[in-house]
């Protein structure tokens, strides 16, 4: 894994307007993601986890360019995909692909494994017929699927088989780029291991970047070179897998990791519970937006955004106590 | 001291065109007073219809074939729909997974949580209002003079699960089953609610049927677990045991299955293959096509739930002998 | 198109109809005794519609020609209908009507519904400017009830069957219209839509290979059920006399005609047509309720978990 940065994403904003009345009388701006910059290396997997409201939905959509932020940029290999026009952004699909977190509402229920792992193919070269099939067929063998599951429709699948269907869907066309959407927060837990190990190993054979969002840390954890924690539309903090797991320096980000439940009943380490509920987007705080619920927080915290502290290399937290 | 649950031998059968699928094939727990027990399995396995079956509530067609529900002693599956319906939501109360779908969105959260008193004759007039101010309260919920105004929708789902177990409480049921009472709420809200469970749970002597597929959440609030596959039993006891000394193949896959810290960017461990399909009749273990232990009297015969320590059981011929 | 060329694959659904997989849709619907009741009636009244001229000896008479002497005369074996005033033979008018009704629905039902679908899609799926433009059309037909509608649109031109299939459709599609667009809108928002657009299919493809699919059941099951409410509504125009102009056959015009007849006890003049008129409704009806029971899991109650 180099250095080399894939994806530049600059100064993100996404907002939408909600409300409207009678008129727009009631009309609130909602900023779901407010001046968002990362950046993700090529070859690495990067994790986004937060909660919900925290944007990362949003975010996957914007880098997908399925909805229209308002202001920022997306530089894949230097190519700002939010302004490209049609002809180029169709060629740009090719590069980047995103799997669903539900498996089965990501699948067409009345298109066959087929027509869904070939609708890729069919839209943006001339295979057809006998070629295409055996570039299906090939596509589901490397998911693991076999070669009986071409003319398998949706509902006759299980979650894990399903999921495997969109994942060779997304690798139809040889991309660089992977944003997984909660890949496995639908499936079980014996696929979920499954589906990881398929992810790892796909990764190795192609060359892919990922962008994992999830909210299962544990997942992220185990996945993940370097991991980025969004809370309420913005990053908080960003660092390598080990930094952040061990020593995790803003109080949102520990609260999150000490919340995750471990299968171990003897597990002595406190938790750290966080009062409150997470404030609505459309009104967020004011100041550092996590200071409602934060337990070290101050005056300062109420009144300014705090900005981002170095703390080691790679790894910076949004706070004021640093 | 009698367990004030007893579930002996349930069996819960689904007709469909294609066949019967049987939910249940002779699933038996104890839940004992004020104890937190925790039913544990993936998609599949018939923890919501063990929840659901204890209640009578099982949707048609499917029905229970067999076996016996012991609720203070009497069993439940003999008794008439009224007898049932005075039951629920009194002295066996449900929790369930989305707590949106199950607050009626057209009345306030006052007038639901008095309702079900009235209902039920926990209380009257005045006294209403108060025990429902007070088991908002004791939820955590702030300000719950001004919550009984508002309307489901108005509030997070943190704060509408919270509702529904003060809904459960203030009935005083003796057993609260929650069905996935925090899947759809995010992390950091998990642990207020699960946290507050075992809290109640301790004050007020309620027992608790924690119904998940989550085993950090069962090994960090049960006492006792119950694992299932295939609407069986594989492994039950006390939950120190049956984390530490796991004695089924099945269980021990669940847990190497988990991420964790020790191994990260390894290749997790998985159980090979897939739930064998419902509808199929096994014949000797559920779990013997996926299992790296089997043995051939596995294919056979199934493997009774025997004692294979302290208050630990478990279904498997490995460690039965 | 789709990978597999359409035709082959529809080829593949009507075949694999014919022994359709225990608890499929289709399954259920060849289980349900009127829904396949109801098939018959219908596909009985269309080949009596097709073969109407070689079914009867009074072939000309269904078609209008009078025969004064025969007039009025009650059911027997060579009338097993009767006669009208007019003389002509009942049976070969009823039979010719159906013609009339079958035609006139069919049309009406199959033309709405497409452009009805085709306005609803689009302004479901694109939504903004598009989507107000064509619901605020809609909302102007949807204003007025649509028997007046019909009516008025078909006093404008001459009275006929082409003029009154013209009419009603045009008050009909709206419905669809607005149907389809609600349906649409709620298929935008799944994930395999997404999906396609994160593919790059264009914007159209997505429509008809992904959206209207996923939509047309509802709407099938509507439009069959409308059916009977077609014929119903051709017929009261005719009734009322702007329909299909004597002395072409209509059952709602022999109806018409034959009303005053019943005080005399030529009971038989308007109940043939009046019956048939029912029978073929109450199959449509039938028919679409066994189309939404089949397609609809959750009305036979299926479910273990």
């Amino acid at each position: 894994m180099g250095q080399e940065v894939l994806l530049d994403i600059k100064d993100l904003s996404v907002e939408y307007v909600s409300g409207g009345g009678f008129f727009g009388r009631n009309r609130r701006r909602v900023r779901v993601l407010e001046n968002l910059n990362l950046q993700v290396l090529r070859g690495e997997t990067l994790g986004v986890v937060g909660e919900s409201g925290c944007g990362k939905t949003t975010l996957a959509n914007s880098l997908l360019r399925f909805i229209r932020p308002r202001e920022g940029q997306v530089l894949f290999e230097e190519r700002d995909v939010l302004s490209m026009d049609r002809a180029s952004l169709r060629q740009q699909r090719r590069q980047m692909q995103m799997v669903f977190q539900n498996p089965f509402s990501s699948l067409d229920p009345r298109m066959d494994v087929l027509g869904i792992v070939g609708e890729p193919l069919v839209t943006h070269t001339s295979l057809r017929g006998k070629a295409l099939k055996e570039q299906v067929t090939a596509l589901l063998v490397e998911v693991g699927l076999g070669p009986q599951f071409v003319d398998r429709h949706p509902h006759e699948l299980s979650g894990g088989q399903a999921q495997r269907v969109a994942l060779a869907r997304a690798l139809a066309l040889n991309p660089k780029l992977l944003v997984l959407d909660e890949p496995t927060s639908a499936l079980d837990v014996s696929v979920q291991a499954q589906i990881v190990n398929l992810l790892a190993e796909l990764q190795e054979r192609h060359g892919l970047t990922y962008i994992l969002i999830s909210h299962s840390l544990g997942v992220v954890q185990h996945v993940c070179d370097r991991i980025a924690v969004l809370y309420l539309g913005e990053l908080v903090e960003l660092g390598p897998r080990q930094g952040i797991s061990e020593s995790p320096k803003h109080p949102y980000t520990q609260a999150l990791f000490s919340s995750t439940p471990v299968a171990d009943p003897d597990r002595s380490s406190k938790r750290i519970i966080l009062e409150g509920q997470v404030p609505s987007p459309s009104s967020p705080p004011p100041g550092c937006r996590f200071h409602t619920r934060c337990p070290y927080v101050m005056d300062v915290c109420r009144m300014d955004r705090p900005a981002a502290i170095t703390i080691e290399d790679g790894h910076w937290a949004a706070c004021h106590l640093l | 001291m009698e367990p004030i649950l007893q579930v002996q031998d349930l069996h819960v059968v689904f007709p469909t065109p294609r066949g019967d699928v049987r939910a249940l094939s002779g699933v038996s727990f104890d839940i004992e007073k004020g104890q937190m027990y925790g039913i544990v399995g993936e998609s599949g396995c018939g923890k919501t219809v063990t929840g659901r079956a204890i209640l009578r509530l099982v949707t048609p067609p499917g029905k229970v074939t067999g076996g016996r529900v012991l609720f203070h002693g009497a069993d439940l599956l003999l008794k008439s729909e009224d007898e049932m319906r005075q039951l629920r939501g009194r002295r066996i109360s449900m929790v369930f997974q989305d707590p949106s779908a199950a607050l009626n969105p057209l009345f306030t959260i006052g007038q639901q949580i008095t309702g079900i008193m009235k209902r039920h004759g926990v209380a009257q007039g005045a006294a209403l209002r108060e025990r429902a101010i007070e088991s908002l309260t004791a939820l955590g919920l702030g300000e719950a003079e001004q919550l009984l105004c508002c309307y489901p929708h108005q509030l997070s789902g943190g704060m509408q699960q919270r509702v529904m177990i003060a809904m459960a409480l203030c009935v005083e049921a003796d057993l609260i089953i929650a069905d996935e009472p925090t899947s759809c709420l995010d992390v950091t809200i998990q642990f207020q609610i699960l946290d507050l469970l075992v809290k109640l749970q301790q004050e007020r002597t309620v027992a608790i049927m924690l119904i998940t597929h989550d085993l950090g959440v069962v090994a960090e609030t049960c006492e006792r677990v119950a694992v299932f596959y295939l609407g069986r039993i594989v492994e039950r006891g006390g939950v120190r045991n049956l984390f530490h000394h796991t004695k089924h193949p099945y269980t021990q896959g669940l847990l190497a299955a988990l991420p964790d810290p020790r191994n990260w960017g390894t290749t997790l461990k998985m159980i090979p293959g897939s739930v064998p399909s419902a509808l199929e009749l096994i014949a000797g273990c559920a779990f013997a096509s996926r299992c790296e232990y089997v043995m051939d009297i596995c294919r056979r015969v199934e493997p009774p739930l025997l004692p294979v320590g302290d208050d630990h059981l478990s279904a498997c011929h490995l460690y039965a002998s | 198109m789709a990978p597999v060329s359409l035709g082959r694959r529809m080829l593949g659904g009507f075949l694999g109809r014919l022994r359709p997989e225990p608890g499929s849709g289709v399954w259920y619907f060849r289980r349900d005794r009127v829904a396949m009741l109801s098939i018959t009636v219908l596909v009985l009244m269309v080949l009596l519609a097709v073969f109407a001229p070689w079914l009867t000896p009074y072939p000309a008479q269904g078609r209008g020609t009078p025969n004064i002497a025969t007039k009025l005369q009650s059911p027997s074996t060579a009338h097993p209908f009767g006669t009208d005033p007019l003389g002509r033979d009942v049976l070969a008018r009823v039979l010719f009507g159906a013609r009339t009704a079958l035609i006139a629905g069919i049309t009406i039902q199959v033309v709405s519904t497409l452009f009805g679908t085709v306005l609803g899609a689009v302004a479901g799926y694109f939504g903004g400017w598009v989507d107000e433009v064509i619901m605020r059309i809609t909302d102007v037909f949807l204003a007025f009830p649509p028997l007046l509608l019909a009516m008025t649109i078909a006093s404008v031109g001459e009275p006929g069957l082409g003029n009154s299939i013209l009419a009603i459709t045009m008050t009909w599609w709206p419905w669809y219209a607005r149907l389809v667009r609600g349906q649409v809108m709620s298929v935008r928002e799944r994930e395999y839509v997404k999906a396609a657009r994160g593919i790059g299919v264009n914007d159209l493809k997505i429509i008809f290979r992904h959206v209207l699919p996923n939509v047309m059941t509802p709407i099938l099951v509507q439009s069959t059920l409308d059916l009977g409410a077609a014929i119903l509504t051709v017929s009261a125009l005719s009734f009322v006399g702007l329909g299909v102009p004597p002395p072409a056959p209509d059952w709602g015009a022999m109806v018409n005609e034959g009303r005053t007849y019943i005080q005399n006890g030529r009971w038989w003049v308007p109940t043939f047509p009046g019956l048939a008129l029912f029978v073929t409704i109450m199959a449509f009806n039938l028919l679409g309720d066994g189309i939404q029971l089949a397609a609809n899991p959750k009305a036979r109650g299926v479910g273990a978990s």
